[in-house]
């Protein structure tokens, strides 16, 4: 009898410790990624993100390798989600690709503080490279003014995008301040249409209306005193005042039913912007790139719309300012070995965003972070919307990346969490406030 | 070692067991000690892991998540084994019976126990979708299953309900169909109704099949993952931030290695204290046959 109890507890044991097994099998997986050099098919590696821009990634290696047999890259693509655990498992491990795909920010900053990554400011400063990318970009790629990573992908500033239909079934304008942005949320109401749409259960959706509002209330310190992970730096009257009004465009039913629990997988919330069910939608420029593939006839009978964040009545912050994320990064990892790491920076010289690249980016709704491409948007399928877009990120006075990737990923996920929960109403701006407080201190 | 001796007495070498031991020692134990001293480090799966003390320990039962996270898991345990365990029971019942209509109809109870549960998450997703999803076909059932952080975990109980129903059903079946005719033959003689019926013999002769079923239910719950995460990701806020999904989160979403080990090493303790509470107290392992004397 005493060995059946055991037994069973054993058992039980098992499952349990299965899972435990899970948390630390994942995190010592890291052998299973392509080891640097041992790839048979090239003389560096890089790992790239499946998806919209895949294309424009991978013809720039076939074409690299193409022309330097002796210096190629073995490529392999990951969904967004799985590459964000993997890389980080890989470079934990001191096997990383040579070229780090990366976001910038809090990631960047501990692969530079763990040592993982090569200070490229000697090739950043090349005359071959030092004019192509746009500066507000590759500042994000800077860390205590030494570069460490240099922009590879499109630039997505966040802008709100709207049904070009309804607004004219209201009689409505773009609006350029809050207080207009407010006063529409009862007009499309009457009219029995949701003034915006917003993926809530993603939850870093919601992050775009927190961090335009502080910095239109506050200017861009308040938000740089949180990255710095100043003392009390969430209690900032500008944050307090940014929940609030969040709280407010809820409470007037300025998002449409249900909110949050719309997906982005899915695309359901871009498709209640152009099925006309929404008004609105602030976002990065994969609104743009899912209507592409879902309706593009919308797109080519010129429905969309798109808008910079209204500036708020009375705010401190310059309505210039954007948020977003500025593009994605190549780094180098520190642990490849000579060989590799000079591939990887004759690669980045002579091949990144260069003019068929800036054009593959183009052609799949991205704009390139390059300098002087006025002719490329010019010939691009939508010049105005192109145009908007790289306007809006090279002539602003501050790039804030989005705060989930600038703050460190524990800080990131408490963010994110606290601010659906704003959302829903479920905590009050203080109650925020103190939260996001107590993560400085841990 | 209790283990060894219960098998060498039943007659078969206790070498048999070793490599299934081996098996549990490499997948379960080095893992399980691999947590447990992870516990008590700071490592953010990046560079050096750096010693922590008891400062995860003190973290992790101070955070308010961590308290929520148990009162959700014991909530969602207890519901599920309410609403399954009758469910179920009565299923197992009715496809017990030979008629050729309820095999058919067992058939399509069983359809959800061949889906995986991420296939089964996202086509709920989907259904339940506030916009595009059934609410918007049927009217009343327009609500916001999923966004609603005071609906959400009943609905996460049903998804699961539905998953798992089929399996406990069967074994339901299968208990009942191990219960000799002659019992309700003697009882019909006896003037017993249908309901007296399965009150005085199905149910006493199912009660080691409810035991098996109860802890299965109850020790499973505690390793609910994939639906939940599929379905809400622990949201919204924190509505349905369970002890895995919150174990999860904190090491994969917020890198922290060494809180995320802590919520391991609670989960592990629970799910040992409940599995020897209910062996112990259940009857589980005076387990015999119900039918002496037939």
């Amino acid at each position: 009898m005493k060995a059946m109890t055991s037994l069973r507890a054993l058992g039980r044991a098992g499952v349990a410790a299965g899972l435990a097994a899970l948390l630390v099998g994942a995190a010592a997986c890291g052998t299973a990624g392509p080891r640097s050099g041992g790839e048979p098919t090239g003389a560096a590696s890089a790992w790239i993100i499946s998806g919209v821009t895949e294309k424009a990634f991978t013809n720039s290696f076939d074409a690299w390798n193409a022309a330097h047999p002796d210096k190629t890259f073995a490529v392999q693509s990951f969904a967004n989600d799985p590459y964000k655990q993997k890389i980080r498992t890989a470079v934990g491990a001191a096997d990383a690709p040579t070229l780090i795909y990366g976001w910038g920010g809090g990631v960047l900053n501990s692969y530079v503080r763990a040592g993982s990554v090569d200070d490229l400011s000697d090739l950043a400063a090349d005359p071959a490279l030092a004019d192509r990318f746009l500066p507000s970009i590759a500042a994000v790629g800077q860390i205590d003014g030494k570069t460490y990573a240099v922009p590879n992908n499109g630039v997505k500033p966040v802008m709100i995008y709207y049904n070009k239909d309804l607004f004219a079934q209201v009689g409505a304008q773009p609006p350029t301040t809050w207080g207009e942005l407010m006063a529409l949320v009862p007009r499309f109401q009457a009219a029995g249409i949701a003034p915006f749409t917003v993926a809530g259960q993603a939850r870093w959706p919601l992050l775009p209306w927190f961090s335009y509002l502080v910095d239109r209330v506050g200017g861009p310190e308040v938000t740089d005193a949180i990255v710095a992970n100043r003392p009390g730096a969430w209690s900032h009257p500008a944050v307090l005042r940014a929940n609030t009004m969040i709280q407010e465009l809820v409470d007037a039913g300025g998002f449409v039913n249900g909110f949050a629990s719309i997906a982005t997988d899915s695309g359901a919330d871009t498709a209640l912007l152009y099925t006309g069910r929404a008004a609105m939608s602030l976002g990065l420029p994969a609104t743009y790139q899912n209507i592409q593939t879902g309706a593009p006839d919308f797109l080519a009978e010129g429905k969309l719309g798109w808008f910079p964040f209204p500036a708020v009545e009375g705010g401190a912050g310059d309505p210039a300012n954007v948020v977003g994320n500025p593009s994605n990064f190549w780094s180098i990892s520190a642990t490849a070995t000579p060989e590799e790491k000079q591939v990887a920076r004759d690669y980045i010289k002579e091949e990144l965003l260069g003019e068929r690249y800036a054009a593959d980016l183009l052609a799949v709704g991205n704009v390139p972070p390059v300098a002087g491409i006025d002719d490329e948007i010019a010939a691009s399928s939508d010049p105005a919307y192109f145009r908007a877009v790289y306007d809006l990120a090279a002539n602003a006075p501050h790039f804030q990346l989005s705060l989930d990737q600038a703050l460190s990923p524990e800080q990131g996920d408490a963010v994110l969490t606290n601010l659906q929960q704003v959302f829903l109403g479920q905590i009050t701006p203080e109650q925020f406030s103190d939260a996001m407080n107590a993560t400085i201190a841990s | 070692m209790a283990v060894l001796t219960s098998s060498r007495r039943s007659g078969a070498s206790g070498l048999l067991a070793v490599p299934a031991l081996v098996f549990f020692v490499v997948f379960a134990l080095v893992p399980l000690a691999g947590a447990l001293v992870l516990s008590f480090a700071e490592w953010d799966g990046l560079g050096e892991v750096g010693w922590a003390g008891l400062g995860n320990w003190a973290a992790e039962l101070t955070d308010p998540l961590t308290g929520q996270a148990l009162l959700l898991t014991l909530k969602i345990m207890v519901v599920s084994w309410l609403v399954q365990t009758p469910i179920s029971l009565l299923l197992g019942v009715f496809t017990a019976g030979t008629q050729r209509y309820r095999a058919l109809l067992a058939v399509l109870y069983f359809v959800p126990l061949l889906l995986s549960s991420a296939a089964v998450a996202i086509a709920f997703k989907a259904i339940l979708d506030p916009n595009f999803g059934v609410g918007g076909a049927i009217g009343f059932l327009a609500q916001d299953w999923l966004g609603d952080p005071d609906l959400v975990l009943y609905v996460v109980i049903f998804v699961i309900a539905w998953q798992f129903v089929p399996f406990h059903t069967l074994l339901y079946q299968a208990g009942v169909r191990q219960i000799p005719v002659s019992l309700y033959e003697a009882a019909t003689i006896d003037g017993a109704n249908r309901w007296q019926q399965f009150r005085h013999i199905t149910l006493p002769q199912l009660r080691y099949t409810i035991v098996t079923s109860s802890t299965l239910m109850l020790t499973g719950s505690l390793t609910y993952f994939d639906v939940v995460f599929v379905l809400t990701g622990g949201g919204p806020g924190t509505a349905t931030r369970l002890l895995p999904l919150d174990m999860y989160l904190t090491g994969f979403a917020a890198n922290d290695m060494g809180g995320a080990s802590v919520l391991a090493v609670i989960l592990v303790v629970a799910g040992l204290g409940l599995a020897l509470v209910l062996t112990r107290f259940s009857g589980f392992a005076r387990m015999r046959s119900e039918q002496e004397g037939l």
